[in-house]
């Protein structure tokens, strides 16, 4: 069925896969609501999106010692995700290569093996088939060719120690497919002078909804005052943030197209950063310990820099389900698809190896002021992706989202404008075009 | 002479803070705690002794962020509890742990339903209150010093803890 839109009809250019159109002239750009609702749609995803795009794993820090694992829901297939007992980091299908039993299940763990319960075969953390049969049950090809091996996924890198998986063995390196977001996960990856950790496990949650609206969402500079009206009376109630008659304006940034559907949004920070930007809500005992960071990075970094690491924030979507925001603390999300309406989200706080023990509990504390299942504004945000999911129902008269905002300010586009959405949306309809036309 | 505290004093105390909780009477809740007070969600799974200065929870809130989260509540920009929701909390296995200076250390069981928009969310998990039972032992004077709610579930099915649970 070919879409029509009143409003975009004949001048708009039908881009690619016909669910996306942009009008540069009528400063126009509209997503087809079947986009966020069709099993055929979500098939095309998986195939030309989850299947050939670099996605997000872990950090390095979640498997530090030799021997530890974890298991991880990612693209649609099960993993786990381990460091070998000489420190090589491994991602394999979660499947015994004997008859396909879940091989791990347990989250977490450190071991020196892996044993399927089911018929008892064994296999070092490496991969390795370890276990040995009398003679006559096995040909000798069964130890040395590897087909009893376990299957690692196709590729795995990793970027400042996080690490992403791709199911294509011929894409791009990762350092290619990240572009211009390396320079943002360098700025969050340098706040450490050690690195950077994973703090105190992982909030896995559902949303009713589809999975780009959380992707739209995480870097949606628009929503911001209207959702959370309630979180910015909390922070001017808790005292140290004036806000003003202008919310917004208190934080109005930039936003810069990173290539490859990747995007970030870059403003000051109304509220307070635990890296280096104190407020007077945590009170005076606190301010030497906070402020003594923000000196470090200005050191570390040059008086720019420095200074943009301190007290600036930063949402980022890296395409295509991948999301660091560096807010009131820094938190890694990606979430998976598990029908056109749901969604499974795993977010986790990041933190300074080695931080003052002071700065990381405030840094957890600041976490959940906005952020999390419990938090004072993201129940908000769940609740917008589910109200648009359920107003999808409508679809068939109200077929169109619309994300025109800001065009007419082209590249100088604002935070509050939704062109690091457009990113997004155009590498979609790149990608999906090659499968399914509307 | 020390008086004795009976779990029936107890249960009636707990079941009145439910009641408050499902008739969204959250002003008089808050009243319930003493200044000082924390009230906490550890993630699914935490073990009961968790520290939110290590360990990334759902809530972890000091007296004033309580007050702010009950004052929140109260306002129909709180977009995910607007409309309420309609719930309805089960408590049990009520175990009187310790009394220390006035101080009781309780143990509970918690089941809360919640429904909204043709969706029905179940939490499950076990509680632990320190109460202030002070010197004098009516229930009304009692303050509640610090809540845990531990949720025995794998994974957060409801999506979010809007509610106080």
């Amino acid at each position: 069925m070919t879409l029509l839109d009143p409003i975009l009809r004949p001048a708009a250019k039908a881009a690619q896969s016909g669910f996306v159109m942009e009008d540069p002239e009528r400063f126009l750009f509209r997503v087809a609501r079947r986009a966020f609702t069709e099993d055929a749609v979500l098939e095309a995803e998986r195939r030309e999106i989850f299947d050939n795009c670099w996605l997000y794993l872990g950090h390095g820090s979640e498997i530090a010692q030799n021997g530890d694992f974890l298991t991880r829901s990612v693209g649609g297939r099960e993993l786990v995700f381990n460091r070998d007992r000489g420190g090589a980091v491994h991602a394999f299908l979660n499947t015994c290569p004997h008859r396909g039993a879940t091989l791990v299940r347990e989250p977490r763990g450190n071991s020196i093996s892996f044993q399927c319960f089911y018929h008892g075969w064994a296999f070092n953390v490496n991969g390795r088939f370890a276990s040995r049969y009398a003679e006559g049950n096995y040909g000798e090809g069964h130890y040395s060719g590897g087909c009893a091996d376990l299957t690692p996924t196709p590729r795995l890198e990793h970027y400042r120690d996080f690490y992403f998986i791709n199911f294509d063995r011929n894409a791009v390196s990762l350092s290619d497919y990240l572009a211009g977001a390396k320079e943002y996960i360098d700025i969050v990856a340098d706040h450490g002078a050690d690195g950077m950790e994973i703090v105190g496990g992982d909030q896995s949650y559902f949303i009713n909804a589809n999975w780009k609206l959380l992707a739209e969402n995480s870097v949606d500079g628009f929503h911001g005052v209207p959702t959370h009206s309630t979180y910015f009376d909390y922070l001017q109630s808790v005292g140290g943030v004036r806000l003003g008659d202008d919310v917004g304006a208190a934080f109005r940034g930039s936003m810069k197209d990173l290539g490859n559907g990747h995007a970030v949004i870059e403003y000051p920070s109304p509220w307070g950063r635990p890296v280096a930007r104190w407020t007077p809500a945590w009170g005076e005992d606190k301010r030497e310990v906070i402020e003594a960071g923000r000196t470090r990075l200005i050191k570390a970094y040059g008086q720019e820099r420095g200074q943009r690491m301190a007290e600036y924030s930063r949402n980022m979507v890296i395409f295509p389900n991948l999301v660091i925001n560096d807010i009131m603390a820094i938190t890694v999300r990606t979430f998976q698809p598990l029908a056109p309406d749901r969604m499974a989200v795993s977010a986790w706080a990041l933190g300074v190896k080695g931080e003052d023990e002071r700065v990381r509990a405030l840094r957890l504390f600041n976490f959940l002021e906005f952020l999390g299942p419990g938090g004072l504004a993201t129940p908000d945000d769940v609740e917008a992706l589910e109200c648009c999911q359920r107003g999808y129902r409508n679809l068939r008269e109200a077929p169109w989202n619309d994300i025109s905002k800001g065009m007419p300010r082209g590249a100088n586009a604002r935070t509050d404008d939704e062109e690091q959405m457009r990113c997004f949306w155009r590498e979609w309809d790149r990608r999906i075009a090659q499968r399914v036309t509307a | 002479m020390t008086r004795v505290l009976t779990r029936t004093e107890v249960e009636d105390f707990l079941f009145a803070e439910a009641a408050l909780l499902d008739e969204w009477r959250l002003d008089e809740w808050f009243a319930l705690f003493a200044p000082g007070a924390v009230y906490e969600v550890p993630m699914a799974g935490a073990p009961d002794d968790d520290d939110p200065a290590k360990s990334l929870f759902y809530i972890a809130d000091d007296y004033v962020r309580l007050r702010e989260r009950v004052a929140r509540l109260g306002k129909k920009e709180a977009h995910a509890e607007f409309p309420h929701s309609r719930t309805r909390r089960m408590i049990s296995n009520v175990r009187i742990l310790s009394v220390e200076a006035g101080v009781a250390r309780i143990a509970c069981n918690l089941v809360c339903y919640r429904a909204r928009m043709g969706k029905v969310d179940t939490y499950f998990g076990h509680c632990f209150y320190s109460i202030d039972t002070g010197a004098d032992t009516d229930a009304p004077t009692w303050k509640i010093a610090a809540k845990r709610v531990l949720l025995d579930m794998d994974l957060l099915y409801p999506g979010k803890v809007s509610i106080i649970l």
